[in-house]
């Protein structure tokens, strides 16, 4: 099909599949009067039978792009980023185990993952030969492995599933985010003071209990603009964050839209809350 | 050119009384749980910006029967009133949730087609839509509403109709209304001739119907 044909030029009436891919993947520069080149091509016998071919043909190919984008649900993106925690978590524990057995066999082993990909690929001392002790090293990298690749389906995954969330939160974060609160919309119906603390339960009931100040940060810890923000004024950095992130998983959920502006807003917000520290002697704020 | 006082309803949308009050409605599957009586579903103008300006007696040159290329559809609310009284209707709509809904309203409306793309790209849905429709709605909340019109506009015959309904806050949340408007009447002025404006705001805040043809 080149640029100047219809979605029918090269698929048959009789080919429903083939029709829905038409309309889907292709492509025009100009519209024109299709229903007339239509029936000149003899592709419908008259104009009610080439509009009921559009409405089939849209009907199908518009039904499949839905499900389409709406297999990467949110639901997926839960079990994705549990399971990733849960690969890393216990890639790092067995590695523990492994660098205390390997130190009672070569003192100068090292610790973590990185030592024991080493350990797996053979490149260590040969005293390290034992056979039960590589192939323990040889799981740990393979459950690390596993945690990368489970990290690049959720970097893929969120910007289908919450656009906005994924934009201005890395993806990852939005990620958990949607996980701690258990789907995206129970992240949506959160007020933004909650979604402040979302992975700080522990200091929060602390502090309703009485005895410990209320947390500034849950998660969104890890965003760049919390983080970023010298510790003075975190509070407020986190603030101005959870309640763009509230407003972005609104959208997502019930609107789908990607706004652009949030970031923006964002950006603008954090620049003012950082500028209070970089001026050093507070500054007039509106808060 | 005559004044008309009162713009005459396209044929195909009456005033009808549910429940004792005098509403527009059309002929069709109800949709969105809208009141109906008998075959007639009630239109709510607070739901739907074409809606309002028909409410508001806004001359949309609407006779019904016309070919349509609807933009930013949604969930089908209004597109699913303007099937019902236009003829074949091109539904355009970017989000894939509201879509599902669209589906539905599509099912029983044999002359509606809907298709999930951006209206700010015509070239993916031109090999589709067909050149010289009557009529152009266009109800989407992005940014530069004034270019979508104009690059859709290729659609549109010489003698066709914009219905566009344009969101100030979708511009600019922090700017003053009425300076959005102006800056979008002038940016849409490059490609058509604005024939009457109208603020939407009894049924939809910081809104501006638009009917124009294209230059």
């Amino acid at each position: 099909m080149n640029t100047t044909d219809g979605w029918f030029a090269d698929v048959d009436r009789d080919d429903p599949d083939a029709m829905a891919t038409a309309v889907r993947e292709g492509h025009a520069d100009e519209p024109r009067d299709w229903p007339a080149i239509a029936l000149e091509a003899g592709f419908a016998d008259d104009e009610d039978d080439y509009y009921d071919a559009v409405h089939e043909a849209t009907m199908a190919a518009t039904r499949a792009a839905v499900t389409e984008r709406e297999r990467a649900d949110d639901r997926q993106l839960v079990h994705a980023v549990r399971a990733m925690d849960d690969c890393s978590r216990t890639a790092n524990e067995l590695a523990e185990r492994l660098a205390e057995w390997a130190g009672t066999i070569d003192p100068e082993a090292g610790t973590g993952v990185a030592y024991a990909r080493e350990l797996a690929r053979g490149e260590t001392d040969d005293a390290l030969e034992e056979p039960v002790v590589r192939s323990l090293a040889a799981r740990v990298a393979d459950l690390a492995d596993e945690a990368d690749d489970l990290r690049a389906f959720v970097e893929r995954q969120t910007p289908a599933v919450a656009p906005n969330l994924a934009a201005l939160a890395d993806p990852v974060l939005a990620a958990r985010l949607i996980s701690l609160a258990g789907g995206l919309e129970e992240l949506a119906k959160k007020p933004s003071g909650t979604i402040q603390v979302l992975g700080a339960e522990d200091a929060l009931f602390a502090h309703l209990r009485g005895h410990a100040p209320s947390p500034k940060h849950g998660i969104i810890y890890t965003h760049d603009a919390v983080r970023g923000t010298h510790p003075e004024n975190r509070g407020s950095a986190a603030r101005a964050v959870a309640g763009k992130l509230a407003i972005a998983a609104r959208v997502d959920h019930y609107s789908g839209e990607v706004k652009p502006e949030l970031e923006a807003e964002l950006a603008e917000r954090i620049e003012t809350i950082q500028a209070r520290t970089a001026g050093d002697d507070g500054g007039a704020d509106d808060e | 050119m005559e004044v008309p006082t009162m713009s005459e309803l396209p044929t195909g949308v009456t005033r009808h009384t549910f429940d004792g009050t005098d509403r527009l409605a059309t002929r069709g599957e109800p949709v969105y749980g809208e009141p109906t009586d008998g075959a007639w579903r009630a239109w709510n103008p607070n739901r739907s910006k074409l809606g309002a300006m028909l409410e508001l007696d806004m001359d949309t040159g609407l006779a019904g029967g016309e070919t349509v290329l609807y933009l930013g559809a949604a969930s089908g609310t209004t597109v699913s009133h303007v099937a019902d009284f236009a003829g074949p209707t091109y539904a355009v709509e970017f989000a894939a949730r509201p879509v599902r809904d669209l589906l539905d309203a599509a099912e029983s409306r044999p002359r509606l087609f809907p298709l999930l793309k951006d209206a700010r790209k015509p070239e993916t849905y031109a090999h589709v839509v067909e050149s010289d429709v009557d009529v152009i709605v266009q109800d989407v909340a992005t940014r530069g509403q004034a270019r979508v019109a104009l690059e859709n506009r290729r659609f549109l015959a010489d003698d066709g109709r914009l219905l566009l309904a344009v969101k100030a806050r979708s511009e600019d949340v922090t700017r003053e209304p009425a300076a959005v408007f102006a800056d979008v009447r002038e940016e849409l002025s490059g490609g058509y001739e604005i024939l009457e404006t109208e603020r939407l705001e009894a049924y939809h805040a910081d809104h501006l119907g638009i009917v124009a043809r294209p230059r």
